[in-house]
């Protein structure tokens, strides 16, 4: 479920709230968008693709909140890091022109 | 029916209309405009990001027109669907995909190329796919309708003309009048928060038959995926490298991820939970599944587990119809309906004309949506051209069963869709019930669930955020009853309609299950391969 929205890396762009299926965000003007309605988030990282700044984070659990910090987060190097794996965003190499997905697929049982 | 048309904030007047901007409503809206014709395509959420495929990535149906191949293809799922599939379907999907696949590469997906230059095609990253189905889109013209929901569809006597809807940003309503729709909303996993699904209420399924159209399949309807306790991915094809564990570290005989699923679910049911472990990936295939999937590695990178060493505590999440067959009944090659103007693609159509009963690791489904979405934006243009002048002198009505008021609804309204919403989950969640099914089960629980409707359709609906989230228990009602109605006239098993009071497959009910109808719902048979009118 989505924990948050990084105050101090935010640039106010709202590129969540337009992204967002469930329409979990709310716009502010003049601020970051608040995460209205978290109980709507349904857990499929879209936001956190989309965000330019990495400034959002999204628990691997649909139920329930874990508390973790941004501060936690930054020293694990989690922020960010599927937009890195995915190759998503300006400067990246997309995933979906990796050799890998051939080579898996000559040697893959399902 | 409810009021008249054409009082939304937001007027608009159109050639066709796509409901839903998964792939299979991308496809509609790109092949109806290279046809000429003014396309608006609204969704629910944003296009480009909503739906099952979006936040995934998908395997794709993807077979070079190499007769021996394209055999090979055919039989491979054709007696684990329940022998339901029809070639000629088959074969206008295989080819139609290949073009597709092919033209998607023209446009710019980035496909990977082997050592000797040729492009790989079998596979589509969700995020780049569906990013890219939206830029074109946008190319062609079709006007986007982002954070939509339709509410309804409208018609006339000759048949469906549009739909109303409101957008959940501003609250503001819109109603788009149409020559035709594509119905493109995908299936339904009753909120149960697998991968991308949330969106996917089986609102569609209700417009449909609120229209007078048909459902076909909706036994097959009882699709479950492992994936970890702590987790929304719902991506099962690497537990083919699995094996399963009890809690004490000894094997779970029998369970597998593709014939073991219900091993698994007995143990669940018995309180006892089950571990998984990819052990079964040899070393240097490992880094090589990192890449093909990213987001299946997500939820273990972020909780610091190596599912490839470590147990991790695993259930089966529902997904319902959207990895099931079942949807709104095809009557045409164009994906038509019996409705006249309406035409049903992808998660939203039944999918038995293609894989039967039976889908199981993909790549049928992302098949279908494209090649579905193509016949039916093709269909849908026709149809309109067909119109000629007559088109803008129609003067369409809702076609909603419960009344939509502009007004609030009844105070504590939201809290009332809450409990309806559950008090579904309830019977169609439990593997007790949906799994394994009986006759004595599939009776009480729709007992309980006509009960439902009952309330909720005589309830007044908004048209406004809180309205759609009425809507989706009604649809989610309504399907639930489709689906355990089919479940119950199927006394057999047969893909992935499992009945533990008929554990063996029955020649004589080798025909598909039609359905419908709202207060009182009918089921009756039809043959399979019965010869289809050509367009
Ligand atoms: C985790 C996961 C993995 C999968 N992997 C594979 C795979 O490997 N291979 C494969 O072939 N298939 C796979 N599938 C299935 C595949 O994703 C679907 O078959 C495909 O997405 C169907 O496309 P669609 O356009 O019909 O529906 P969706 O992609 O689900 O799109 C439906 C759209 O309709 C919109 N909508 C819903 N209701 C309304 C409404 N009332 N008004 C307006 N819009 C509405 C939604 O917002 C959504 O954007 C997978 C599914 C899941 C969940
Ligand atoms: S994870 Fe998905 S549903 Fe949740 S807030 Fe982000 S985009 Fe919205
Ligand atoms: S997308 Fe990121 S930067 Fe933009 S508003 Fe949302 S959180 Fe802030």
């Amino acid at each position: 479920m989505i924990e948050f929205i990084s105050a101090t890396k935010c640039i106010e762009c709202n590129q969540c709230v337009t992204v967002c299926p469930t329409n979990v965000f709310e716009r502010v003007d003049d601020g970051i968008p608040v995460i209205a309605r978290q109980s709507d988030c349904q857990t499929c990282f879209m936001c956190e693709l989309y965000c330019p700044v990495d400034a959002i984070y999204v628990a691997p659990s649909p139920d329930g909140l874990t508390g973790v910090t941004e501060e936690e987060l930054t020293n694990q190097g989690l922020l960010g890091g599927y937009r890195e794996k995915v190759g998503w965003g300006k400067g990246r190499t997309s995933v979906a022109s990796h050799d890998f997905h051939y080579k898996l697929s000559a040697r893959s049982i399902f | 029916m409810s009021e008249v048309a054409q009082v939304g904030s937001l007027n608009l007047t159109t050639d066709v209309l796509v409901i839903g901007g998964g792939p299979a409503g991308t496809w509609a809206a790109l092949t109806a405009a290279a046809k000429g014709v003014n396309v608006v395509l609204a969704d629910k959420g944003y296009c480009g990001s909503s739906g099952a495929t979006a936040p995934s990535g998908t395997g794709v149906w993807y077979v070079k027109p190499d007769e021996k191949l394209r055999e090979e293809a055919k039989a491979s799922r054709f007696l684990m669907g329940g022998q339901l599939a029809e070639h000629r379907w088959m074969d206008r999907v295989l080819d139609r995909t290949y073009e597709n696949m092919n033209k998607l590469g023209v446009f710019g997906y980035p496909f990977p190329v082997d050592e000797q230059g040729n492009p790989h095609r079998r596979g589509l990253q969700g995020p780049e796919y569906m990013k890219l189905m939206r830029r074109l889109i946008k190319k062609a013209g079709v006007r986007i309708l982002d954070h939509s929901p339709a509410l309804e569809l409208l018609a006339d006597e000759h048949g469906v003309a549009g739909a109303a809807g409101v957008h959940k940003q501003s609250g503001k309503t819109w109603t788009v009048q149409a020559g035709s729709v594509v119905i493109a909303t995908g299936g339904c996993a009753f909120l149960s928060k697998a991968l991308g699904c949330n969106v996917l209420t089986g609102d569609g399924y209700l417009f449909a038959a609120e229209a007078g159209a048909s459902l076909s399949g909706m036994e097959f309807s009882n699709a479950y995926a492992i994936c970890p306790t702590f987790s929304s991915v719902t991506k099962t094809a690497f537990y083919s490298y699995a094996s399963f564990y009890h809690e004490d570290g000894s094997i779970v005989e029998g369970a597998s991820s593709k014939k073991g699923r219900s091993v698994l679910a007995r143990h669940l049911l018995e309180g006892r939970q089950m571990f998984a472990k990819l052990d079964g990936a040899a070393e240097d295939l490992r880094p090589l599944l990192r890449v093909a999937q990213t987001n299946f590695f997500l939820p273990f990178d972020r909780l610091g587990i190596d599912p490839f060493t470590q147990a991790f505590p695993v259930t089966l999440r529902f997904e319902g119809t959207v990895r099931g067959t079942g949807g709104i009944h095809i009557t045409n090659e164009s994906c038509g309906t019996a409705v006249p103007g309406l035409y049903a693609a992808g998660d939203a159509a039944t999918r038995e004309l293609i894989c039967g009963g039976f889908t199981g690791g993909g790549s049928h489904n992302a098949a279908w949506a494209m090649s579905s979405g193509s016949f039916a934006g093709e269909g849908a243009a026709a149809y309109t051209q067909s119109l000629g002048q007559y088109a803008a002198r129609r003067s369409p009505v809702g076609c909603s069963s419960s009344t939509l008021i502009r007004q609030e609804m009844r105070p504590g309204a939201a809290a009332k869709t809450e409990e309806y919403i559950s008090a579904v989950q309830d019977e169609v969640k439990p593997y007790q019930l949906n799994l394994f099914r009986t006759e004595q089960g599939l009776t009480s629980s729709l007992n309980r669930l006509d009960g439902l409707w009952k309330e909720q359709r005589n309830r007044e609906i908004q048209r406004s955020p809180e309205g759609v989230k009425a809507r989706e228990a009604e649809a989610m009602t309504a399907t639930a009853r489709w689906m355990y109605h089919s479940a119950l006239a199927r006394t057999e098993t047969r893909g992935m309609h499992k009945r533990e009071d008929y554990q063996v497959t029955d020649n004589s009910q080798h025909h598909r299950l039609i359905s419908g109808g709202l207060d009182k719902i009918w089921v009756k048979t039809e043959a399979v391969n019965k010869e289809r009118v050509l367009l």
